[in-house]
């Protein structure tokens, strides 16, 4: 591995060490019992096959997030429109779970094209007023991000909403929809399979095709992009699909593998941790994997705690702000690699 | 005690990209001298001076400053001690005038006004004792090269700069600004300032310095007399080795126009006049080279040929083809190579791997593709054939172009544009700020290239590189050409800066021997 690489891996390990002894030292300030508040928040994922489910469970769509990040960042989109497009695709699956009645297999594959295809409709717009008038993707996703969940509001609540039953939610999905559990005990559905196959075309796609190569370049420097001939305008437009249309498949995926009724009464925060994952993984798509297993480990084990003892898991934030923090942070062990490279200088000297 | 004001020692400065500029650099400055210091482009004199005027920290090694040892954390600490630095790209608002752009940060005031009288009066007294006169009420985005030149001088004056550091001053001046300069800097040393001169131009160093120190590969080889040694003998220690720019060039026979300028004209966005009815040929087994003052429309008419400017009047014919109806990516699959004059903003992604960069306008092609996929095998295999054939020097093809040196980065660049056996290349400015060796390589490819067919159009701040590599030269001045030169290594330097300079000029009809249209 060369020096580079090294470096930024040592960096994320740095990151994610600090944030878990910041963790502790805040259990230790606030809990009555901070041993076995560590010791679930720890060890509790892996005490029972169904904990290690739900961490498996919360890792699928934070791939899809993840991947759909992944894209945007590496052609230089800070666009966060991941979460949006995760909120109005998993409706638009659902709607299709409920109104439309279709054999098994193909219901499911049916609503998930939907939310594909939504996600990539919406993402499409970002992208367009980004690449034709340089309007900020950032500003631009986020009020999308709240238009986008407005109206999906008003879709569910006046069209598909169940009134008979308490608490907010639609209709129930037909069963020909849902995705099938894949692993008996817990609630792993076959979605984790389309992830997987998702993660491994969005790799081909970034590394292999020409469209990939397009886009990279526009993201590391425009400049060469349009020196080399390339249309700078259109490979923003292509990344912004390809992150749509992922980022839609998650959220019809995550509607139809975890629930039989739409219920997401707010913004899930699913697209948003996309660019955590991303972040963490170094924009590298088969990372992204193991990028979401870590995050919902980290849920799951703050979860567990706050049932088991009295710490909220909101405590679970504080330590992704800070790694969030000390990743994006350009200058954090700065001095580290400094000195590490006159080594490497002075030892090839 | 010497009297030495300024000693360095040991320097090394390793950059964060892992660039090392500096390895084991070392000098000694004494008071009142006018010190040169000469190296290749890249050699690492910038970053040296850049550690002198606090811009960047040594990673290790000591400055000693009048018998102590210092740390030079800033510019103002810098600035503090009595060091003044003139850059290589001037440090001027354009917008503001000579007075605004001389005190900022050190206004004289009246009250809270800033008191422009007394600021004037202040730089007309300084501009008289050492005969370095601009008008204060000038803006100077209106000022010339030179006249920029004594402003920022002034300037690092103006805030008590003893010792002051200029930064290949020349490398923008003409002949005969350069003279002015000289005389300049010699009554500077005679008020008892100190001068370190940066240069990698030997002539100019042997006619004012005292002292030269010579950089090669970001270890200094030592300090000499200039008076004791011959401009050869600094040459070989600069280079390590004799350097002759002479090839041996096979006589080429012009043959079709591959590409035909007809009189191109643009204006900029102020009205005024950039192109002034271009035109020439480039024809096929030629170099074509256009040499002139940087400024005086290179760039622009460089952006036409290579589709980045619409907006002009006139044609230009590739292959006979208007390039109005064709985009950069036209352009470049029906032939046209180009090595852009920034390789950094332009040339390459700097983050992306050598075979990256390598495969940029080949992309799409079959030769690194299998089916709609890229072919790993057959990228990594043509990245290597190109790595060798081109010699650019580096650990494996994965590694980042950012992090090679910059003559191997110019390597990158130069291997990409010359093996897709292109019918034009456009070269501009293909060795600046690389070493001699692979300035070297650069040529012979280029050569190469034209012997193998191809039209070749140079251009070229650097007149030995302009006259001994092409078959006929172009002058360039004001945005009109000036002079078309047949057998350009017959002429010579003085020549061609008349012509430069806009003192000589042509008869249209011997400029327009540069249509040769076949």
């Amino acid at each position: 591995m060369n020096f580079e690489n090294r470096f930024e891996l040592i960096r994320t390990f740095a990151a994610v060490t600090i944030s878990l002894i910041l963790g502790f030292a805040i259990i230790l300030l606030v809990s009555d019992e901070p041993l076995s508040s560590i010791y679930y928040f720890v060890i509790g994922p892996v005490l029972k096959t169904r904990y290690i489910g739900n961490v498996i469970e919360l890792a699928i769509p934070l791939i899809f997030s993840g991947l759909a990040t992944v894209i945007l960042f590496q052609t230089s989109l800070f666009n966060l429109g991941a979460e949006g497009v995760f909120y109005f695709s998993g409706l638009m699956a659902a709607i299709v779970g409920i109104g439309l009645s279709l054999p098994a297999p193909l219901h499911a594959i049916v609503a998930i094209a939907a939310g594909g295809l939504f996600g990539m409709l919406l993402m499409f717009m970002i992208g367009y007023f980004k690449a034709k008038w340089n309007a900020s993707e950032l500003v631009i996703s986020l009020m999308f991000n709240s238009i986008f969940y407005g109206i999906g509001l008003y879709i569910l609540n006046y069209f598909f909403r169940d009134p008979d039953i308490a608490g907010f939610a639609s209709f129930k999905m037909q069963k020909t929809v849902l995705l099938a559990n894949i692993i008996p005990k817990t609630r792993i559905h076959s979605g984790l399979i389309i992830a997987l196959v998702t993660v491994l075309l969005a790799y081909l796609f970034l590394y292999r095709t020409k469209w990939g190569y397009e886009i990279r370049m526009t993201g590391i420097n425009g400049d060469f992009a349009r020196y080399s001939g390339m249309n700078t305008t259109k490979a923003i437009i292509i990344a912004s699909i390809a992150a749509g249309i992922i980022s839609g498949i998650g959220g019809a995926v995550e509607v139809i593998g975890m629930y039989d009724r739409f219920r997401w009464a707010a913004l899930p925060g699913l697209g948003f941790d996309g660019a955590l994952i991303a972040m963490l993984a170094k924009n590298k798509p088969g990372s992204t994997i193991y990028a979401a297993l870590f995050l919902a480990y980290i849920r799951i084990g703050a979860d567990l705690m706050a049932r088991m003892t009295n710490i909220p898991s909101e405590m679970v934030f504080i330590m992704q702000a800070v790694i969030i923090l000390l990743i994006s942070g350009g200058k954090f062990l700065e001095k580290y690699r400094q000195k590490a490279l006159l080594r490497e200088v002075k030892k090839n000297a | 005690m010497s009297n030495n004001v300024l000693e360095l020692r040991n320097i090394m400065k390793v950059y964060s990209n892992g660039v090392v500029a500096n390895k084991n650099v070392s000098f000694e400055l004494k008071e009142g001298e006018i010190h040169a210091v000469v190296g290749e482009n890249g050699a690492g004199k910038s970053t040296l001076m850049k550690i002198l005027f606090g811009m960047e920290r040594p990673s290790s090694g000591e400055i000693i400053f009048k018998g102590s040892k210092v740390e030079i954390e800033n510019s103002n600490k810098a600035i503090d001690m009595g060091i003044g630095m003139v850059h290589q790209h001037f440090m001027l608002v354009p917008s503001f005038t000579v007075v605004q752009n001389m005190i900022l940060g050190i206004e004289p005031k009246k009250g809270i006004n800033i008191d422009y009288n007394k600021a004037t009066q202040m730089i007309k007294e300084l501009g008289d004792k050492y005969n370095l006169r601009v008008d204060p009420e000038m803006k100077v985005k209106d000022l010339s090269v030179g006249m920029k030149q004594k402003v920022e001088i002034l300037k690092a004056l103006l805030r008590g700069a003893k010792i002051l550091i200029l930064d290949e001053p020349t490398a923008v001046l003409t002949p005969q600004e350069t003279e002015e300069l000289f005389v300049q800097l010699m009554k500077l040393k005679d008020n008892g300032h100190t001068i370190i001169f940066i240069s990698h131009k030997l002539k100019e160093v042997k006619s004012i310095c005292d002292k030269v120190t010579i950089i090669r590969k970001g270890v200094t080889y030592g300090t000499y007399n200039v008076a004791d040694v011959t401009q050869s003998q600094i040459s070989n220690l600069m280079v390590g080795r004799n350097v002759v720019l002479k090839y041996d060039k096979s006589k080429s026979e012009a043959g079709k126009a591959v590409l035909n300028v007809k009189g191109v004209s643009c204006k900029g966005a102020e009205g005024k006049e950039l192109l002034k009815d271009i035109q020439f040929t480039a024809n096929k087994g030629k170099i074509l080279g256009i040499a002139g003052v940087e400024g005086n429309g290179q760039r622009e008419l460089i952006n036409v040929i290579t589709g980045g400017r619409r907006n002009y009047d006139g044609e230009v014919l590739f292959n006979d083809k208007n390039i109005r109806s064709m985009n950069v990516k036209a352009l470049r699959k029906s032939g046209m190579s180009y090595i852009p004059e920034d390789r950094m903003t332009q040339g390459v992604a700097a983050s992306a791997a050598i075979s990256e960069n390598l495969a940029a306008n080949r992309y799409e092609s079959q030769e690194i593709k299998s089916g709609i996929l890229m072919d790993v095998k057959k990228l990594s295999k043509l990245a290597n054939k190109l790595v060798e054939d081109y010699d650019i020097v580096c650990k494996s093809i994965a590694q980042k172009v950012e992090s090679l040196s910059g003559g191997n980065i110019q390597k990158v660049v130069v291997a990409r544009e010359c093996s897709i056996e292109p019918d034009i290349l456009i070269a501009e400015q293909p060795t600046r700020g690389v070493d001699v060796g692979a300035a070297e390589i650069i040529h012979k490819e280029i050569l190469k290239l034209r012997d193998r067919g191809a039209a070749v159009l140079l251009v070229s701040a650097d007149l030995s590189e302009a006259m001994e590599l092409s078959d006929a030269l172009l002058v360039m001045y004001e945005g009109e050409f000036v002079a078309y030169i047949d057998n350009p290594s017959e002429t010579t330097e003085e020549e061609l800066g008349l012509y430069m300079l806009g003192v000589k000029k042509q008869s249209r009809e011997e400029i327009r021997r540069a249509v040769n249209e076949f």
